[in-house]
């Protein structure tokens, strides 16, 4: 292999214009001896919205789910690299993954609300930090910045699981906001959700961002270009036999989009990928 | 009618199909006579269930339902020629025996199928575990009666304790295997969405796994409940029985079922009355616990 096809395998590291969240650096990540993300720093910006885009398999989803080490939960994970949060390396010895989790906080793909109250679905994260103030004042913040106070208050008594797909994904936002975070992850929060729910669900983005910082996996490039303030995009790599994802390129989303400095991504927001 | 040609010649006489229902075709009959059949045996088989039902009923009902049921419900069982008296130091004993075997084996099962379901599904432990239990489940339950006689009842002597030990072992598997698969059926992404929010495993388990997977595991417990509650076997080597209420956990105590047993035997008209009583106090009892798991089991949102 060519120096130069080599190079086009490493993307050049993105440095930020403002503050750096989470600074991930991603080596090497496998799972058993599959690897799956290799060769990816991906700097997740302080009240921004990084969006992160490219094919099914490129790793993309895996990345997010190491920001807060999600991915533990699955055995034969394995994280090589190191990823940064003020100052200390999450998946250092000592760093305990729950704690972690309660600054960095996960919507996820499906709608997943407890079967439980739409109140104690909100003050599930709450009580279990022990949150001494007052709760039901909590909850409705919480609920209002989610954008569903209006149409579950008469009703928080009843099921989360009651509510429409659309509403239960902000009732998950919700719950995820309500123990105020520091990041949120969103592992393709509008992927289940109608046009008009997914809309919803991208102003609530965009208005969050003023609190926390986002980073947001997409397949839908348009919503991308909508709410991401930075973009990374990723692809698979087949060239060894295997599939192995890696970022090919990350910038502010208007540089992405209209004027990439890579081919594949030229290729991929063009949709001439095959 | 269309005016459009299908076919190149028209000139064929287009025949109006019959579309009616031919009853005497052949696969009209089979269907028909399949269709009987699946309705004939159903019928059958709730024969038994409902003639025991009745049986039960109508025999039992007599006391249980008449004028002395209160006398029937808490006296002393009567001696010999003896009229009158009731079943209540039986009543007594197995609910005292089932609530000893359930405060052991419900525990115990619910923590085993956390184990096997969540902490480590795979393991070599878990899979002995989960075969042993699978095993276990047809186990002769005068087996456990022998176990428990072997265990305690040499050294301590016959006791409602030992009986509540024997129908703990034999609820046991029914418990565990009930709770692993009431666990496995939360979905994965509510427990993703606990770790999500940093519970620990622990939390997880407590918050989320468990009041989710309630429904599931209290239909397991009440299975066994039902099941031991019905036993006599192990008891005979373990409770004997006692004509008298219990006064303390380690002494003989009466069971429904043995008395059930031995009074069926006796060629006394009282004594065979008070069996069918008892019998369908047994089955009363398994009916209310019943009842009691479903509106506890359900969820409360």
């Amino acid at each position: 292999m060519t120096m130069a096809a080599e190079a086009n395998f490493v993307a050049d590291p993105f440095t930020p214009e403002g503050d750096t969240v989470i600074d991930c650096k991603v080596d090497k990540i496998f799972y058993g001896d599959f690897l799956a993300v290799r060769d990816s720093v991906v700097p997740i910006e302080k009240n921004k919205i990084t969006a992160f885009i490219g094919p099914s398999g490129c790793g993309k989803s895996t990345v997010l789910r190491s920001l807060n080490r999600m991915n533990d939960l699955i055995n034969v994970f394995r994280f090589e690299g190191s990823v940064m949060y003020h100052g200390q390396d999450i998946y250092a010895k000592k760093v305990d993954p729950v704690v972690v989790r309660r600054y960095i906080g996960m919507v996820f793909q499906q709608p997943n609300p407890f079967s439980m109250s739409i109140f104690d679905n909100v003050a599930f994260g709450l009580r279990l930090n022990k949150y001494k103030g007052d709760l039901e004042e909590k909850v409705q913040k919480a609920l209002e910045r989610a954008a569903l106070w209006n149409e579950v208050k008469d009703k928080l008594k009843n099921s989360g699981l009651s509510l429409s797909g659309g509403q239960q994904q902000r009732l998950c936002i919700a719950r995820a906001i309500a123990t105020e975070p520091d990041v949120l992850l969103m592992d393709e929060p509008c992927s289940a959700l109608d046009p008009i729910a997914t809309r919803q669900v991208e102003e609530l983005m965009l208005d969050l961002r003023s609190r926390f910082s986002v980073a947001l996996v997409t397949h839908n490039m348009q919503q991308a270009t909508r709410v991401g303030d930075t973009t990374a995009f990723f692809s698979v790599d087949i060239s060894k036999g295997g599939r192995t994802g890696y970022l090919v390129e990350m910038g502010p989303t208007a540089q992405v989009f209209d004027d990439p400095q890579q081919q594949l991504t030229k290729d991929y927001v063009a949709g001439e990928f095959s | 009618m269309s005016n459009i040609d299908l076919v190149a010649s028209s000139d064929m006489e287009f025949t109006r199909p019959n579309l009616e229902r031919q009853l005497l075709e052949g696969r009209a009959i089979k269907n028909n006579v399949l269709t009987i059949l699946t309705w004939g045996t159903a019928i059958l088989a709730s024969v038994p269930l409902l003639s025991v039902m009745y049986m039960l009923l109508v025999r039992g009902g007599t006391r249980l339902f008449g004028a002395d049921f209160a006398e029937v419900l808490t006296a002393l069982p009567p001696a010999g020629f003896e009229m009158g008296g009731g079943i209540g130091p039986a009543i007594v004993g197995t609910l005292l025996m089932v609530a000893i075997a359930s405060a052991i084996s419900v525990p115990f099962g619910i923590l085993a199928a956390i184990y096997l379901a969540m902490l480590e599904p795979k393991g070599k432990l878990a899979t002995t575990a989960r075969f042993l239990a699978k095993v276990l489940t047809g186990f002769p339950s005068i087996l456990a009666g022998v176990f428990v006689y072997a265990v305690l009842v040499i050294s301590f002597g016959y006791s409602a304790l030992a009986g509540g030990v024997a129908l703990a072992v034999l609820m046991l598997p029914t418990v565990v295997l009930a709770a692993e698969e009431a666990i496995k059926q939360v979905p994965q992404r509510m427990k993703d969405a606990a770790y999500g929010i940093g519970c620990t495993r622990t939390q997880v388990i407590w918050k989320v796994v468990l009041p989710t997977g309630l429904p599931g595991i209290l239909t397991g417990v009440m299975l066994a409940i039902a099941g031991a509650a019905g036993e006599s076997a192990p008891l005979l080597f373990t409770a004997l029985f006692s004509n008298y209420f219990i006064s303390e956990l380690m002494e003989p105590t009466a069971s429904l079922s043995i008395l059930i047993y031995n009074f069926s035997g006796m060629p006394f008209e009282n004594q065979i009355e008070l069996a069918w009583t008892a019998s369908l106090v047994l089955v009363l009892i398994v009916l209310v616990f019943n009842i009691l798991a479903r509106l506890f089991g359900q969820p409360k949102v």
